[in-house]
C-alpha cells in the first residue's frame, strides 16, 4: 500500500544554486539534478528527516516539513498507529523503531524543580570558590580498618574515579562506527571519565583508551575474551536495555563487516543475536557467579557494574544485586535509546528512571546497603538539570548516549536500523562513516560535557553545595510541581511550595 | 607560514568548498545572488580519484614557484610567502595554468588565470573553503615552512 | 497552624561560644552566661542553651539523663521504659529559678542511670549503644517525653528563650565545669520548642552549631541507614548523629572525622605528602556522604575536651583566644573579651581547619 510520504521536501528554487550538496549528502537518495531541466528534484518517500541536507545546504534553500497529508482524523487510532497495521498486513513482520521511545508519556524530570539558597545560606560562586564534581563509583567498606601502627588502611575495592559524574553509555562497535568510536573514547579520555564498549568488543586501536573504557559483557558474549576483559577500567554485565528490556540485541549481518565482525569474533556477513537471557544466568545466584568470574578473570583489580532496565520490580532487583557482589548498578530507564528495537517494546516496556531511580535508592537505604553499591542512572538524562536531578534523587553518576550522539551531530531521525545514518554515526558505510571527524566528534564531546560541568557547578553554587557528594541523594533540594502525593511519595520528595 | 593542507580522510566530495570559494571571491554579499544561475569557477577544486577518493586541490603556495617564473607578464609575484596575481597585468596567455603541477591555477571564466590568495583580498578574513568546510577535511594551519 | 519542630525543617542563624580549662580547673557558668550577652542579636530569643562537662563528679560513672516530660502520663510512661533497660541510681528535678523570660515550661527532671547488665547480656551490645538505641527511641516517640542529655558527668540545659536568661534560669552559676559550650538561636520559621533549642547532645557529644548546611538531606538520608532516627530535622542534631558515628562506630580520630566532615578540596589533597594524600583520599572516598557543605561553625563538647570546626569555605565567623591554660572560642571576639578582657592570643581558624583542645590526662 503506498501512502503519501510522511516529508516533504520544500526547496525554495530562487534560492536554490544547484550545488547538489543536498545531492551528494543524501544516502537515502531523495535529491537528484535533472540535467534537462536544469532544476533539482526529490523523492520525498525516501526521506527520513535527518536534516543532513538542510544543515549543510549553503543557501537556506531546503527545509523538510511534515506532510499534512492525514488520514481521517481519529483519537483513537492515529495515523500512526493505521499505518502501522498496514505495514504488518502488508509484511507480517515486528516493527522496528530507533533511538528512545518518542511517545508523550511523563518526563518526570521536568517536573522536578531544584532549590536555591536565599538569606539563611550563601550561595557559592563557582567562579570564585572550588566548586568540585569528582566522583568514584564503587562498593564503599561498612568499616575502617587499621594498620598495626595505628595508621588507617587505605585499601579499597576497586573504583572508577570521574571527573564528573557523567558517562558515555554503552553503544557497540557495529551498532555505530568506528569514528563515533574513537570520538567517545578521545573525548572520554580527555574528559577523565568513561566510555562503554557495548556488546561488540574492543577495537584493537582502542585498547590504548583502556584506561576510559568501559567494557561490556552481554548474553551474547560477543569480542569477550581475556585482554578484552582487562583492557578496561571496568567491566559492565549488561542484563538488560531500558529501550528494550527483556529481549537481546540484533546486529544485522550487513553491519557484522571487515573489522566489525573481526572485533566481534563472529564471522563476517552473519547475524549477531544476543539472546534475551545470559544463558548461564536464570537467577540471581547465577550472576553472582558471573560477577564473580569476571573479578576472578582480571584478579579482582576492576569493579563489576551490573546494568538492568528499569522495570517494575526494579528496587527488589537492584537490592539482589546489590548484594551479589557487584561494585555498582547501572539502571537504564524506558526512555533510553538503542540502534534497534521492536517498536512494540520499545514503547511500552519498563518504567521512567526517575521513578526507578529514587526507588532502588529508597530501597538500597532502607536496607542499609546503599554504600555496598554505586549507582548509575541512564535512560534519557537530556541536560545538566537532569543530572543535577538524578544526583539529588540518588544517583552517584549518569550514563548519557543519546545526549552525546546529538553532540558528534546526530539529529534524532531514528532511522538507525536501516544502517544509512547520514551522520556518520548509527552506520559501517565507509563513505559515511567518514562524515563524522573524530577530532571534531570528541572536540563536540568535550565541549558538551565541558558545558554541563559549569552548569551543574552554577546549580550546585545556587544550592550552596561546593561538591557533588553533598548533593547526592539530597531530595530536600528538589520539589515537585503538578505530581500527585504517590508520585511524590515515589520520588520521596515535596511538592512546591512545602 | 600557514597555509591550506586537505586532508583526503576526510573529505567527503560535497564540493561545498567550491561555492564557498567562488562566493568569497564574488565580492558580493549574497551567496543566491553572487552564484545561482551560474558557471563558478572556484580556485579550489574537488578531484576524484578512481578508488573515489576524494580531496580538494588549491595553490600551495611553493617555495619555488613555476607559475610565477613562467609569467610572461609579471603578473604572478609571491609576497610574504604568498603567491598572488595581478590580473590588470595578466595577458590570458594561461602558460602559469600550463605548467602548475597541481593544477591549482585555472582561467577564471573571462581569460585571464586566477588562482587561490587565501582570502587575503576579499572580505572573508580566512579562507572561506576552511570555515565552510563541514568535516575539518582543509585546514588552515603553520607546519613549518616545508614545501 | 504553624509545624513545630520536627514536622518541617528549619533554617537557622545562631551564635556560638565555648571556655575551657586545659588544667582541668572547673568554673561556674557565670563567665560563659556573660559571653553571650554581646551576642544578643545573633539569637531571636526562640533557643538558648549551654553543655557543661565535669559537673557531675559524684555520679560520674553514670548516665546523666536530662528528660523534658510534656506532662505526668508522659512521665510515668518513660519512667517505666528507662527501669526496663536501667537502675534509676538518682531521679530529681533540675533546679530552675522562675522567670517571666522564659515561659511554657515542661517537666524538667534529671535522672542517673546505670544500664542493667543481664540487658547488655541479652542484647550482647555495649552499654553505650544500649544507651544510644533506648535514647532514639523515647525520642522518636511522640510520646511527649524527649531526652535531651545522655552522657556521664556532663549535661546540658536548653530552653526557648535567649540564652543569657537560659542561662539564669537553670542556675548555671551553681554548677562547676572545666568545659561550658554555649548557644543562641535565631530559628526562622518556627515557634521554638525546648527540644530543638542547642546543645544537641548524644552520649557525651554535644554540639552547638552556627549555620544552616546546604548538604542536610545527603547527610540524613546517610546516617539514617545505621540506626539513627533525625526527628527533629535540624542541622545540629545531623551533625551530632554524624560526630557518633564517625568517632565512636567508626572509631576516627577527631582529625580524620575533621577531614571528613569538612574534607579539604581535591585541590588541596593534591598539594600534600604521599602518606597524607593517601588518607585524606581514602576519607572522601569512604563517607563521601558525610561532607557537610553551606556555612558552619561547630562546637563538639566531648568527654575530656572539644574540637570547633568551620565549613572549609569558611562561610560562617569563628575566632579563637587562647590565655594560660583556658582556650576561648565564639562566634565574635567580642564574646571571648568578655570572659577574658586582657587576652592576647585571638585569631581566626581557617576553614575546615578542626581546633582541638584536651584538658590534660588525669584532670578530671
Amino acid at each position: 500500500m503506498n501512502f503519501y510520504p510522511e516529508f516533504e521536501v520544500v526547496r525554495n528554487d530562487s534560492r536554490c544554486i544547484r550545488c547538489r550538496v543536498c545531492e551528494r549528502q543524501c544516502a537515502n537518495e531523495v535529491h537528484w539534478y535533472d540535467e534537462d531541466g536544469k532544476i533539482m528534484l526529490s523523492d520525498e518517500s525516501k526521506c527520513v528527516n535527518c536534516q543532513r541536507c538542510v544543515t549543510l545546504c549553503p543557501t537556506r534553500a531546503l527545509k523538510i516539513v511534515k506532510s499534512d497529508c492525514r488520514l481521517r482524523e481519529n483519537a483513537n487510532y492515529s495515523d500512526q498507529t493505521i499505518k502501522e497495521i498496514y505495514r504488518q498486513a502488508e509484511t507480517g513482520g515486528v516493527l522496528l523503531s530507533s533511538m528512545g521511545n518518542p511517545n508523550p508519556l511523563p518526563v518526570y524530570w521536568d517536573k522536578i524543580l531544584i532549590n536555591a539558597s536565599q538569606v539563611t545560606n550563601p550561595p557559592i560562586d563557582p567562579l570564585r570558590e572550588p566548586m568540585e564534581t569528582r566522583v568514584f563509583l564503587g562498593k564503599k567498606p561498612d568499616h575502617i580498618t587499621r594498620n598495626e601502627d595505628g595508621s588507617l588502611d587505605t585499601k579499597l575495592a576497586p573504583q572508577l574515579s570521574l571527573s564528573m559524574p557523567v558517562m558515555f553509555s554503552a553503544m557497540s562497535y557495529g551498532s555505530i562506527s568506528y569514528n563515533a568510536h574513537a570520538s567517545l573514547a578521545r573525548a572520554a579520555s580527555a574528559l577523565g571519565i568513561y566510555y562503554n564498549t557495548g556488546e561488540g568488543g574492543l577495537h584493537e586501536d582502542f585498547y590504548k583508551y583502556g584506561k576510559n573504557t568501559i567494557v561490556q559483557v552481554a548474553s551474547g558474549r560477543f569480542g569477550v575474551h581475556k585482554d578484552y576483559l582487562e583492557a578496561g577500567a571496568a567491566i559492565e554485565i549488561k542484563m538488560g536495555q531500558g529501550a528494550k528490556p527483556g529481549i537481546g540485541g540484533h546486529l544485522p549481518g550487513t553491519k557484522a563487516v571487515g573489522d566489525v565482525s573481526k572485533t566481534r569474533m563472529i564471522p563476517e556477513g552473519s547475524d549477531a543475536i544476543s539472546p534475551a537471557p545470559h544463558h548461564d544466568i536464570y537467577s540471581i545466584e547465577d550472576l553472582r557467579q558471573l560477577v564473580y568470574s569476571l573479578k576472578e578473570a582480571t584478579e579482582y583489580r576492576l569493579p563489576v557494574i551490573v546494568k538492568v532496565a528499569a522495570v517494575h520490580n526494579i528496587a527488589a532487583i537492584a537490592s539482589g544485586i546489590a548484594r551479589s557482589g557487584a561494585d555498582i548498578i547501572a539502571i537504564d530507564g524506558f526512555r533510553g535509546g538503542t540502534g534497534a528495537a521492536p517498536t512494540r517494546i520499545r514503547d511500552n516496556v519498563g518504567i521512567p528512571i526517575e521513578l526507578a531511580l529514587a526507588a532502588v535508592d529508597k530501597r538500597l537505604r532502607d536496607e542499609g546497603i546503599r554504600n555496598n553499591v554505586s549507582i548509575i542512572c541512564g535512560g534519557s538524562v537530556r541536560s545538566a538539570a537532569d543530572v543535577v536531578k538524578a544526583i539529588a534523587l540518588g544517583a552517584d553518576a549518569c550514563y548519557i548516549a543519546t545526549a552525546a550522539c546529538l553532540a558528534m551531530g546526530c539529529h534524532l531521525c531514528r532511522s538507525c536500523h536501516t544502517g544509512k545514518c547520514n551522520w556518520g554515526i548509527a552506520t559501517q558505510r565507509p563513505d559515511l562513516v567518514k562524515r563524522l571527524n573524530p577530532d571534531i566528534g570528541s572536540q563536540r564531546l568535550i565541549n558538551l560535557m565541558d558545558a554541563w560541568r559549569h552548569e551543574i557547578k552554577e546549580l550546585m553554587g545556587g544550592m550552596g553545595i561546593n561538591s557533588i557528594e553533598a548533593l547526592r541523594g539530597n531530595r530536600l533540594m528538589l520539589r515537585g510541581v503538578g505530581l500527585t502525593e504517590k508520585e511524590l511519595e515515589i520520588l520521596g520528595i515535596s511538592h512546591a511550595g512545602e | 607560514m600557514k597555509r591550506i593542507y586537505v586532508k583526503e580522510e576526510w573529505c567527503l566530495g560535497c564540493h561545498l568548498c567550491e561555492y564557498n570559494c567562488a562566493f568569497a571571491n564574488s565580492g558580493m554579499t549574497d551567496m543566491v545572488k553572487a552564484l545561482r544561475g551560474k558557471t563558478i569557477y572556484p580556485r579550489i577544486q574537488v578531484e576524484q580519484d578512481e578508488n573515489g577518493v576524494t580531496y580538494a586541490v588549491s595553490c600551495r603556495h611553493c617555495k619555488d614557484p613555476i607559475c610565477v617564473k613562467s609569467c610572461i607578464a609579471g603578473a604572478l609575484s609571491k609576497k610574504d610567502g604568498v603567491i598572488e596575481i595581478d590580473h590588470s597585468k595578466c595577458v590570458g596567455c594561461l602558460t602559469c595554468v600550463l605548467v602548475c603541477p597541481y593544477g591549482a591555477v585555472v582561467e577564471d571564466g573571462s581569460g585571464v588565470a586566477q588562482k587561490c590568495e587565501l582570502c587575503m583580498k576579499n572580505t572573508c578574513g580566512s579562507p572561506a573553503c576552511v570555515k565552510g568546510c563541514p568535516n575539518g577535511a582543509i585546514v588552515y594551519e603553520d607546519r613549518g615552512d616545508a614545501e | 497552624m504553624i509545624p513545630l519542630e520536627g514536622q518541617v525543617r528549619i533554617p537557622s542563624g545562631c551564635a556560638v561560644s565555648a571556655m575551657i580549662s586545659r588544667d582541668g580547673r572547673r568554673m561556674n557558668g557565670e563567665r560563659i552566661i556573660e559571653s553571650m550577652v554581646p551576642m544578643h542579636d545573633r539569637s531571636n530569643g526562640l533557643g538558648g542553651g549551654f553543655a557543661a562537662y565535669g559537673i557531675y563528679p559524684e555520679y560520674k560513672d553514670f548516665y546523666a539523663l536530662h528528660i523534658f516530660f510534656n506532662n505526668r502520663s508522659a512521665q510515668a510512661e518513660c519512667m517505666a521504659l528507662l527501669k526496663e533497660y536501667f537502675e534509676i541510681v538518682q531521679d530529681e528535678h533540675i533546679k530552675v529559678r522562675k522567670m517571666p523570660q522564659i515561659t511554657d515550661e515542661p517537666i524538667i527532671r534529671r535522672v542517673f542511670v546505670s544500664p542493667m547488665q543481664s540487658v547488655l547480656r541479652h542484647l550482647q551490645i555495649d552499654e553505650k549503644e544500649l544507651v544510644v538505641r533506648v535514647v532514639n527511641r523515647i525520642n522518636a516517640e511522640p510520646v511527649g517525653s524527649y531526652v535531651f542529655s545522655c552522657g556521664k558527668n556532663m549535661g546540658a540545659f536548653k530552653a526557648v528563650g535567649f540564652p543569657e536568661d537560659v542561662g539564669r534560669y537553670y542556675r548555671l552559676e551553681e554548677y562547676e565545669a572545666y568545659c561550658w559550650t554555649a548557644h543562641g538561636r535565631y530559628p526562622t520559621n518556627t515557634p521554638g520548642w525546648w527540644g530543638g533549642a542547642h546543645p544537641f547532645c548524644l552520649l557525651d557529644y554535644s554540639i552547638v552549631h552556627n549555620g544552616e548546611i546546604s548538604s542536610y538531606d545527603a547527610n540524613r538520608r546517610f546516617i539514617e541507614m545505621y540506626g539513627y532516627k533525625c526527628t527533629l530535622q535540624t542541622d545540629t542534631e545531623v551533625i551530632t548523629y554524624i560526630a557518633d558515628y564517625l568517632l565512636r562506630r567508626q572509631g576516627l580520630t577527631l582529625d580524620e572525622a575533621a577531614a571528613v566532615i569538612a574534607a579539604p578540596f581535591w585541590s588541596t589533597i593534591e598539594g600534600k605528602s604521599d602518606a597524607d594524600k593517601e588518607k585524606y583520599t581514602y576519607l572522601r572516598t569512604v563517607f563521601p556522604s558525610l561532607l557537610v557543605t553551606g556555612p558552619f561553625s561547630i562546637i563538639l563538647g566531648f568527654d575530656g575536651g572539644l574540637m570547633a570546626l568551620n565549613d572549609r569555605l569558611k562561610l560562617r565567623s569563628m575566632v579563637v583566644g587562647e590565655q594560660d591554660d583556658m582556650v576561648y572560642i565564639a562566634s565574635e571576639e567580642a564574646a571571648i573579651r568578655v570572659m577574658a578582657p586582657d587576652i592576647q592570643n585571638i585569631w581566626s581558624p581557617a576553614g575546615g581547619e578542626p581546633v582541638i583542645v584536651r584538658v590534660k590526662e588525669g584532670a578530671f
